[in-house]
């Protein structure tokens, strides 16, 4: 027996706008599923996981200080993939724009200037754009799959930040953990309302750049020249464009933004470099676009909701007493669920049993 | 017509009546046809002709709406090509299915019995490559290998089942002259041990060389039987072209103008292994003047527009000049603001993103040269959907483009009615040259002749037209000029009146131009 996908002969408009919500429903059977096996109260666990994060003012600040830097990497991953360019390592850009955004206030830190924030901000964006750039230029030069590329850049980024904040960067006065100094005051990303939560500047820098990507695809020449580009590149050429350029400008905008929304989750969150500074933002970035249908003003809303896996994740630790792990399985479920609608929308599966015939060539 | 009978005996296969119909449209209409056991048999046409659709209904990929095929005198059916490669039929496309990461022999492997070992098949296809004079190697990798090297697998392949009827299909319209002649080595062992070949060809005189007797399509039906040896190539021409062609009407005496398109030491390498490289193309195209280039599919057609277009510039400058200016390294949309408009012969994904609207389509076309009408916004370049709407509605109404709804998918349209949007979208224009590569391929009549009047009327106004088109008919209807290409070359334009169907037969069969015509069919 195999099982064979047959594309189907017409889409259906009502599951392709159903689908994201259809695999967030099944997404959350399989949760309670889940719980359940683990010996818990499947609705009382689901409550305490999407639910409690939502209902308290500081707690929705946490919300869309998680959502910020998914929406800014999702946005400009939309844009690639858009252009089929296939970019998987937001995460490697995200961290070489938190290292190049943090050279200001580790190397100088008497510095106290306004000038210095917006400078870091530039700073991360550009280093974030020059690592995406390298696989953009293997892929124009050598014809290298980027998506590999992209994504073995990822580890050697987070060796190098590894070396940096136990090597050079560490703080002498830091009792030999490997951070380095808390930023100062003026190199700090400032909060939106400090008097109620922690929530800072980079979720407005999200949704600007969620406006104007999504200006950018409805309205402009170039939006459609991404979308042509990415449904055929030969129909590109006959209008003008060109594919090679459009590898640089999808990675370079992918890595900018992907490095602003690290700079700004070092300096607006966290206050100073260490190891780890990110818990896969870049990573679940890929399933944030997907769920927003690579679509910039979809993407706000799915970067909402996948940050609440991560804030559900963290309160399952507390209340439930699970593993914060959880919040990784059920972004796994969730994006294997919008990726499976998706195929079932363009395909039906047909089962065939009777044995395979050999030396059948498809003609 | 001479036909020399072959043996007497009963013959391998025999066809009656076989028909395929798609939709009303005969692609092979009640062809009648005998494979003797041991003859190597040409069937011969021109494009569209039904070759493609009579080989895939004898290798199963098809199957034939009426008629009949015997096998060894017994009734058959082939629904699928295991069941043709059962009966004994082997074929050889002509283009390849090889998987270029893997060997030779793993290639093989693949469309065998999945238990058979590695080992015996590199054994066996190494005594049959040595046996019949195809010499390869079983380890090497498919992607270190030629053309004609990667052909060889395939014709082993076919081979390994013992097939007493092996097909080609236009084997050597990838191969050197060399490996021609090697191929046709290896047919004549074939045929000395009394297996049978259809030669699939168009080239007049290979055929005449190696096959015992050709079979002539025309319009989907047989037109001729002969012994290609009695043959000249300027009678084969003929079958295959016929002499039953439109009548030609164009208007007398049209005065041309100034020099629009001139293309001088035109040579490109191709860009790859199924490509064709240009050599030496020379042509000029005066205002008023609409240039046909006929020839058979697959002869730098396709790459002759590319480098028209600009969508693959060419290193030299001055080999290429519109209106003057030489614009060799010029990118197609710096040819669109000379005056130039370009039809690709591909619709769906060159000339079309097909799930992209109509009015995405226009911009696709004309972003740069109507930038001022379809784009605001200075540096932003903000579409003004509402410009590029009506600018469609008024191409759709000037073509007559009928369509579902105010601005549907152009994936939706019929491929008249897409043609026809792409053809008018550059008419709207106005442009002063305009290159259009096969204009109605796959369109229905009545959008066929809209097109090609179209295009006479846009020549009639002043501009410069190049035509580029497999249809004889449609060539003789539109032409001022007609040249030939064949092999990525160019011939001499000749006016149209002055040019015979038997020449133009000659040319596109790749006998290279000469003084008279029965000499260089002795030539040869």
């Amino acid at each position: 027996m195999r099982i064979e996908l047959q594309k189907r002969a017409r889409v259906s408009t009502l599951f392709s706008v159903l689908s994201p919500l259809l695999a967030l429903a099944l997404t959350l059977l399989f949760g309670a599923i889940m719980f359940w096996l683990l010996g818990k109260n499947p609705v009382s666990a689901l409550y305490s996981f999407f639910i409690e994060p939502l209902l308290e003012v500081w707690s929705l600040h946490e919300l869309a200080i998680k959502a910020a830097p998914l929406i800014l990497i999702a946005v400009g991953l939309s844009v690639c993939y858009r252009s089929n360019n296939w970019n998987i390592g937001a995460e490697g850009q995200f961290t070489i724009g938190a290292i190049t955004g943090s050279i200001l206030p580790v190397l100088y830190p008497a510095w106290h200037s306004p000038m210095i924030l917006p400078l870091m901000l530039i700073l991360g964006m550009l280093g974030g754009a020059l690592y995406a750039g390298i696989p953009a230029l293997l892929k124009t030069r050598f014809n290298t799959n980027e998506i590999l590329t992209s994504l073995m850049l990822v580890y050697i980024a987070q060796l190098y930040l590894d070396w940096l904040v136990r090597g050079p960067w560490r703080d002498p006065q830091g009792n030999n953990f490997p951070i380095t100094k808390t930023f100062q005051i003026e190199a700090v990303v400032p909060e939106i309302l400090s008097s109620s939560g922690r929530a800072h500047w980079a979720f407005i820098f999200a949704i600007v750049a969620a406006v104007a990507l999504w200006f950018m695809m409805r309205f402009m020449l170039k939006g459609f020249e991404v979308s042509v580009l990415g449904q055929s590149e030969r129909a590109g050429r006959f209008a003008g464009f060109s594919a090679r350029r459009m590898v640089w400008f999808s990675m370079l905008l992918s890595g900018a933004l992907a490095g602003l929304a690290g700079i700004s989750e070092v300096s607006g969150s966290i206050g100073h470099l260490q190891p780890i500074i990110s818990p896969g933002y870049g990573f679940t970035a890929i399933i944030v676009a997907f769920l927003g249908r690579l679509n910039p003003l979809g993407i706000i809303a799915s970067g909402l909701v996948l940050a609440l896996t991560y804030l559900g994740g963290e309160a399952a630790q507390l209340s439930i007493g699970i593993s914060d792990k959880v919040s990784r399985v059920f972004q796994g479920l969730l994006l294997f669920f919008v990726l499976s609608c998706d195929t079932l929308i363009h395909y039906r599966i047909r089962l065939i049993f009777s044995g395979m015939k050999t030396g059948e060539v498809k003609g | 017509m001479t036909l020399s009978e072959g043996p007497a005996a009963v013959p391998l296969l025999s066809v009656r009546g076989l028909t395929k119909l798609f939709g009303s449209f005969a692609a092979c209409n009640a062809i009648d046809l005998d494979i003797a056991p041991g003859e190597i048999r040409a069937l011969l046409g021109e494009n569209g002709a039904g070759k493609s659709t009579l080989v895939k209904m004898l290798f199963g990929v098809l199957q034939p709406s009426a008629g009949e095929m015997l096998w060894e005198g017994s009734p058959v059916t082939i629904g699928s090509p295991g069941e043709a490669r059962r009966l004994g039929i082997g074929m050889v496309f002509q283009h390849f299915s090889l998987f270029e990461a893997l060997t030779v022999a793993e290639n093989i492997a693949l469309s065998l019995d999945p238990k058979i070992s590695l080992a015996r098949i590199s054994d066996e296809a190494a005594s049959l490559s040595k046996a019949y004079g195809l010499p390869l190697d079983p380890k090497a990798h498919v992607a270190d290998l030629s053309v004609g090297e990667r052909q060889r697998i395939e014709i082993v392949r076919a081979l390994l089942q013992n097939p007493k009827l092996i097909i080609l299909d236009e084997p050597t319209s990838v191969l050197t002259p060399q490996e021609a002649d090697r191929l046709f080595e290896t047919l004549f062992k074939l045929k000395a041990e009394g297996r049978s070949v259809l030669y699939i060809s168009h080239r007049l005189e290979e055929v005449r060389r190696i096959c015992d007797r050709a079979t002539v399509l025309r319009h989907g039906k047989v037109t001729g039987a002969c012994d290609p040896k009695h043959e000249t190539p300027a009678s084969l021409a003929r079958m295959m072209v016929g002499s039953d062609v439109a009548e030609v009407h164009r208007d007398a005496g049209t005065a041309l103008g100034d020099i629009r398109i001139e293309v001088r030491n035109l040579s490109v390498p191709a860009r790859t292994p199924f490509a064709v490289s240009l050599k030496n193309i020379a042509m000029n195209v005066r205002a008023g003047e609409v240039l046909a280039i006929a020839g058979v599919a697959g002869n730098g057609q396709g790459e002759l527009f590319d480098v028209l277009s600009g969508e693959y510039p060419v290193a030299e400058d001055e080999a290429i000049r519109i209106r003057g200016k030489a614009v060799g390294r010029t990118g197609i949309n710096g040819r669109r603001l000379l005056g130039a408009g370009f039809v690709p012969e591909e619709r769906h994904g060159h000339a079309a993103v097909s799930a992209m609207a109509l009015s995405d389509n226009l911009l696709l076309a004309r972003s740069q040269s109507d930038r001022k009408a379809f784009l605001s916004g200075g540096a932003f370049s903000v579409i003004r959907f509402d410009a590029i709407r009506s600018a469609t509605r008024r191409i759709c109404e000037a073509m007559d483009v009928r369509k579902s709804g105010e601005d549907p998918q152009a994936g939706s349209l019929s491929g008249g009615n897409l043609q026809k949007f792409i053809v008018g979208r550059e008419l709207d224009r106005q442009p002063s040259v305009l290159v259009v590569n096969q204009p109605t391929w796959g369109v229905d009549a009545g959008a066929a002749s809209r097109i090609r009047q179209a295009l006479i009327d846009l020549a009639k106004s002043g501009s410069a037209v190049v035509v580029i088109s497999q249809d004889l008919d449609e060539i003789f209807e539109v032409a001022t000029n007609i040249a030939v290409i064949s092999e990525g070359r160019l011939s001499e334009p000749h006016p149209a009146g002055t040019l015979t169907l038997e020449r133009i037969g000659l040319l596109m069969g790749g006998v290279h131009e000469s003084h008279s015509v029965p000499e260089a069919a002795h030539a040869h």
